[in-house]
């Protein structure tokens, strides 16, 4: 057994370092889920729309992404931005593209569950009273679904937090990379390692208990 | 903007092409480091899902058992591999846990990824078979202990048979997911297929043909373990279950 010694880390290594990483990983995840649930919900509209090419169009969307790896479509979108529009964007920003249309397949399937989950008496309610298609999905089905679904896209973006560490394959610098960043400075990978693993912990479990919490109060009101 | 396959016919040190393709006697060609990398990803997948299924399950049932303590340490377990993100694990057992216990320093790398991308889905596991035995009526439970049946017979020969078939579908996800999350292993250098798909699109500047070829390979392992699980699925279906089939 080998001693630890976290004395490296003080309030300046934090700042310095992980601060800005975590900020990017928030970013990332913020973005990527108002992102995704827009284009998600698109997506779902299109798969419930009835119309044989925008439902063709829209499964071949979700399942072509949903059957690739993540770090494979991070690696993709890092080779193929810069050879469509010609430069660069840098990591973060092909990172945050690429978390967007990515999560927006796996929001749509989450999307589609709720929209499937309203009764069709509200649908048809919504047409007996005089409403166009937009109306109603706008007034009365969208809503409820969003409601009805809120603690699964909130989980869903538990495990996009903890998939944004994947950027760690283009090199964007995230919370993993300033604990790395952090290691590699002090000499110290091992234990900037073990306590980026604490770390992950506590914010993603703190978050599942709130969802958790969330989940008994919609499910009594319902 | 044209495709040009032919690089995977080169060598991956002399840079020539071989007219079979295959690197017989002399240097390996891209194509035989593909095959190979996609045996280190087979690999590494169906050894982690067997390290998960197993602890999976233990752990599923422990969460369902009368014991508090045994319940707790089920869901310790469950919120631990849960709340860290795969590839921070993955550097967990790979930097971490060699330095601190030094006697692991001569397992091979390989095997801590197994470990610990089978820990991992051992988590996501335990959450579908705790799920699977709790939708079982309670009165099956009574009855094999009213038969007289311990504790772990009741699990062994009532409750598991059961539960297990009804977990049949998210257990496919989960193993669908394996192959996917093994490619996480690239950071901890595996030569496995996103490992392969990074150097040689590197190596030979042909990313796209390479990198089309690793998801085309993604896409199959998926597939084939898809269609094993529906053949199992509709093996051991209990008849007059729903989904039993015809």
């Amino acid at each position: 057994m080998t001693n630890l010694d976290f004395g490296f880390l003080n309030w300046n290594l934090i700042t310095n370092f992980i601060w800005k990483g975590l900020v990017f990983s928030v970013q990332l995840t913020l973005i990527a889920m108002i992102g995704g649930i827009i284009i998600g919900t698109l997506l779902a509209l299109m798969r419930l729309s009835g119309k044989k090419w925008l439902v063709m169009a829209a499964a071949f969307y979700v399942n072509t992404l949903r059957s690739v790896p993540l770090v494979m479509v991070i690696l993709w979108f890092f080779l193929l931005i810069p050879l469509l529009i010609g430069r660069s964007l840098g990591a973060e920003l092909s990172a945050i593209i690429t978390f967007t249309v990515f999560e927006a397949a796996y929001y749509s399937e989450i999307m589609r569950a709720g929209i499937q989950s309203v009764s069709k008496g509200q649908v048809n309610a919504g047409y007996a009273v005089g409403m166009t298609y937009k109306q109603c999905m706008q007034l009365i089905v969208l809503p409820q679904a969003f409601r009805n679904m809120l603690p699964v896209l909130l989980t869903q973006t538990i495990i996009l937090f903890q998939d944004t560490s994947l950027v760690y394959a283009i090199g964007a610098y995230d919370l993993l990379k300033g604990f790395e960043v952090a290691g590699k400075n002090f000499n110290r990978p091992v234990e900037a390692y073990l306590f980026a693993a604490v770390v992950y912990f506590v914010i993603c479990f703190s978050l599942s208990m709130l969802v958790r919490r969330l989940q008994k109060k919609i499910a009594i009101i319902r | 903007m044209a495709f040009d396959f032919s690089v995977f016919c080169k060598e991956t040190i002399g840079g020539e092409a071989v007219p079979s393709c295959l690197g017989r006697k002399g240097d390996p060609t891209y194509l035989d480091w593909l095959i190979s990398a996609w045996g280190w990803t087979l690999s590494v997948a169906v050894l982690s899902l067997i390290v998960a299924l197993v602890v999976g399950s233990l752990m599923g049932i422990l969460r369902t058992t009368p014991s508090k303590w045994l319940v707790a340490i089920g869901e310790c377990w469950t919120e631990l591999f849960r709340n860290i993100p795969l590839l921070v694990q993955l550097f967990v057992w790979y930097h971490v846990l060699p330095a601190i216990f030094l006697s692991l320093r001569s397992v091979p790398s390989f095997l801590l990824v197994v470990f610990g991308l089978g820990f991992f889905t051992s988590a996501r596991i335990a959450e579908q078979v705790k799920a699977g035995i709790q939708t079982l009526p309670k009165g099956q439970r009574y009855a094999g202990l009213a038969m007289g049946l311990t504790l772990p017979q009741t699990y062994r020969y009532v409750l598991m048979p059961m539960a297990f078939r009804i977990v049949i579908p998210p257990l496919t996800s989960e193993s669908m997911n394996i192959i996917k999350n093994s490619s996480v292993a690239f950071a901890v250098s595996i030569a496995e297929l996103t490992f392969f798909a990074q150097q040689a699109a590197e190596e030979t500047s042909r990313g796209i043909e390479i990198y089309l070829a690793v998801s085309f390979l993604y896409f199959i392992s998926a597939f084939a373990i898809n269609r094993i699980a529906l053949q199992i699925e509709h093996r051991v279906a209990v008849p007059g279950m729903v989904g039993a089939g015809k």
